[in-house]
């Protein structure tokens, strides 16, 4: 079996998350499973390990979507509440909505694209290793304390609304706050005083545009979204804010020796 | 350049009669205390911490640490200490950090509880005839037992036999009621780790790994590991909550309860990059909170899904400081399907706090144990969940008034250490640990022998729990369930009314 459905109609998480662990159990070549009339349940594909595997929702899918999950895709079809890819290893998140606080919480690798905007403290102590860079797309805006404590990764916000129209200003605070590692690449103009403590707006260069040209293209293509809009989004004003330092409260403490 | 004003805390003296100039305390001192010049070892005594690695490997027993006694004008209110942070203080504009334990003169009051014991009614057991059972099991334990009858036919004649029909949590199975606190692989080194494992897996225990993720080395142990989990994440992935035996959330800690972990970027070289799972020289910051905790009902939310990504098949425990809160905290951890909820003391060491906080902030242990297990109590959650006090434990007598107290078990760190040599000189936080134990740098990490450090700290675990069987044997009891939550062994020394109320014990002679 290639593809199975489930109706998740009044299903608890754990049910529906065993059920999930059954169908991989005993379908060892499928590749994707569809879940309807999702609402409000947890967990969905949290620590799942299979490469190649689309999970497909129809419905609001609960807090920690995609927690832990190494490998597969998940889709939304709707909105996610928070956290969706907490401390996340590999894999590929699509929201077609918005989500909530802490998306992209500690996430390590792999990539999270969000239709709409995202909530408070999204993309914190989002990390990277070695060839491990986590990628957090947001299609609107996010909420303040954006890349908090970010250690490592790429958050992109694009700032359109749903039929690719320009948002305007962004007006995010504490944007950064602790940044040792990573970046964030925002779409338009931001003032210095929208930083948090330790972050620092850099030179966006022809390099950084490459780098996020493939995120931007596959955001695009995964909403759907015409080839103008797509030009528009490469070729905008955009503001890269990367930390000042890899040790940002390195002179806070008593130097070794008093 | 501001000059300190501060006189060296010790002196150190080498006996030029007694020296043979080997130079061996030049190499021994991490701290660049010794120097040979011409002939014969000048000492700089402001460096000293009085570690003692010069004074233990002197062949010659030359070298002599002593408070230095250089004279202050005595003050009741403006001790040494208190002088000597702020001339740091003006002199840097920093915040003090401290390694090990609450170094304030407060009050234990595992010195002010003592054990009773059995005489003439009640007689006292022998351990060394008797069996004295001190198997713990960690973990949810149901409400009551349910049972099926099914009805199977033997022999020809229909018999109804039961069946359980209650499915039991994975328990983790302790043979003695000590565990070795977490103490992150970062703060000490791989030989302490190793040490640690060998001697836990010998001793049918378990070790935690703190918050720097799980070497590779350690695999062999990993079934008498418990993992952490906390707010930053590091070296958090499937594998890893896979590997150990249990999980613990790390929500917080008895030195520096309210603050986060901060692993300076120095600190992080090759090999705690690849456990940590972040970029060499990167700081390795876990913020004061879980920003995906912001109530009981979010922490009950990061333990289910732990408890997903494992399959259930894992006790997931957790860990908090001891403040005024933590039974309330404690109820709420056992309403969540956590397993175990860990309370940490204010005398509990660490590896790096500000000092403010080490010093002054949390309760201790022996209160929050005893306000926890009677509130779990209250509450008829205290078969559900088990109690892990730590903190300051530092001998058998401590453990088994923690337990008697109400914890299931303990974690010892510190007396760990101590095993190991540790000489408790507070200065973990500089990463030079002369005795190997906590620093990165190789060529101090292979002063310590694991296979050495193991035989030590095993011999501590089994030199305790047969100390805790003749206490047993004394209580005239035979098994560390009987002792659990059982304060009729404990009476007060010294302390007040409502001191003795808390702790939930009589005053000596009642």
């Amino acid at each position: 079996m290639e593809e199975v459905v489930i109706d998740a109609k009044d299903m608890h998480y754990r049910e529906l998350n065993e059920k999930i662990h059954q169908i991989l159990r005993e379908n060892p070549d499928i590749k994707k499973i569809v879940l309807k009339n999702v609402l409000g349940q947890r967990f969905i594909g949290n620590g799942l390990q299979k490469k190649g595997l689309t999970i497909e929702i129809y419905g609001i899918p609960g807090g920690d979507l995609g927690m832990f999950m190494n490998g597969p895709t998940i889709i939304v079809h709707g909105n996610a509440e928070f956290a969706p890819g907490n401390t996340m290893d590999d894999g590929t998140i699509v929201i077609y909505g918005s989500s909530g606080d802490v998306t992209a919480h500690s996430m390590r690798g792999g990539k999270v694209f969000v239709r709409g905007d995202v909530g408070y403290r999204s993309g914190i102590h989002m990390k990277a290793y070695k060839d491990k860079v986590p990628v957090l797309v947001i299609g609107g805006r996010a909420k303040d304390f954006l890349g908090e404590y970010m250690a490592g990764g790429i958050i992109i916000v694009l700032n359109i609304d749903e039929k690719g129209n320009d948002l305007g200003k962004i007006k995010g605070r504490m944007i950064g706050t602790g940044i040792h590692g990573g970046a964030i690449y925002i779409r338009g103009e931001i003032d210095k005083d929208q930083l948090g403590v330790a972050a620092d707006i850099k030179e966006f260069t022809q390099e950084d545009l490459e780098k996020i040209k493939p995120y931007i293209e596959e955001f695009c293509k995964w909403f759907n979204l015409p080839e103008d809009v797509k030009n528009k989004l490469i070729n905008s004003k955009w503001t890269k804010i990367a930390p000042i330092s890899k040790r940002p409260f390195g002179k806070l403490y008593t130097p070794d020796l008093m | 350049m501001i000059p300190s004003y501060v006189p060296p805390k010790y002196k150190v003296e080498v006996d030029p009669n007694k020296c043979m100039l080997c130079e061996r305390c030049t190499i021994e001192c991490s701290w660049g205390v010794h120097r040979r010049e011409g002939d014969r070892i000048i000492s700089y005594s402001n460096r000293c911490g009085a570690c003692h690695r010069c004074v233990a490997m002197c062949p010659r027993d030359a070298i002599t640490i002593k408070e230095n006694a250089v004279s202050w004008r005595s003050h009741p209110l403006w001790d040494i200490d208190a002088r000597a942070d702020i001339y740091n203080q003006a002199k840097t504009g920093c915040i003090l950090l401290s390694g090990m334990a609450n170094a304030k003169d407060h009050p234990i009051y595992f010195d002010k509880i003592v054990l009773d014991a059995c005489q003439v009614t009640n007689p006292s057991i022998d351990p060394l005839r008797e069996p004295m059972e001190l198997r713990t099991y960690i973990g949810k334990k149901p409400k009551q037992l349910e049972f099926e009858f099914v009805e199977e036919e033997i022999d020809g004649k229909k018999i109804k036999k039961a069946k359980l029909k209650t499915k039991i949590a994975p328990n983790l199975k302790l043979d003695t009621p000590i565990m070795i606190a977490h103490m992150s692989y970062g703060a000490l080194s791989l030989n302490a780790h190793l040490s640690f494992a060998k001697a836990v897996k010998e001793c049918g225990t378990f070790m935690g790994t703190g918050e720097g993720g799980l070497p590779k080395a350690l695999y062999p142990y990993a079934d008498h590991i418990i993992t952490q989990v906390a707010s930053g994440r590091f070296g958090v992935n499937e594998e890893y909550l896979m590997k150990g035996a249990a999980i613990e959330i790390k929500i917080g800690q008895g030195a520096k309860p309210g603050i986060g972990g901060h692993l300076p970027g120095e600190k992080v070289t090759a090999e705690i990059s690849a456990t940590r799972m972040i970029p060499e020289g990167s700081d390795a910051i876990s913020p004061a909170p879980h920003h995906d905790i912001y109530s009981i009902e979010d922490l009950a939310q990061l333990v289910r899904s732990l408890k997903e990504a494992t399959r259930w098949k894992k006790p997931v425990f957790v860990k908090i400081a001891a403040v005024h809160n933590a039974p309330a905290i404690a109820v709420g951890i056992a309403t969540s399907d956590a397993d175990a909820v860990v309370i940490d003391g204010y005398k509990g060491g660490t590896g790096a706090a500000p000092k403010v906080f080490r010093d002054h902030v949390g309760i201790p242990i022996e209160m929050a144990i005893a306000a926890v297990d009677q509130r779990l109590r209250e509450e008829g959650l205290r078969n559900e969940i088990s109690i892990i006090a730590s903190g300051g434990i530092r001998c058998a007598a401590d453990v088994f008034k923690a337990i008697a107290l109400g914890a299931d078990a303990v974690y010892i760190g510190t007396a760990a250490m101590v095993a190991l040599g540790c000489r408790v000189c507070g200065r973990c936080y500089t990463g030079l640990c002369a005795w190997g134990i906590a620093t990165q740098r190789p060529e101090l990490v292979k002063r310590l022998d694991p296979e050495v450090g193991a035989r030590r700290v095993a011999n501590l675990i089994k030199a305790w729990t047969h100390e805790i069987k003749e206490l047993l044997g004394a209580a005239g009891i035979n098994s560390i369930e009987s002792l659990r939550g059982n304060r009729d062994r404990l009476r007060g020394v010294g302390l007040n009314e409502k001191e003795l109320e808390v702790l939930g014990i009589k005053l000596a002679g009642e």
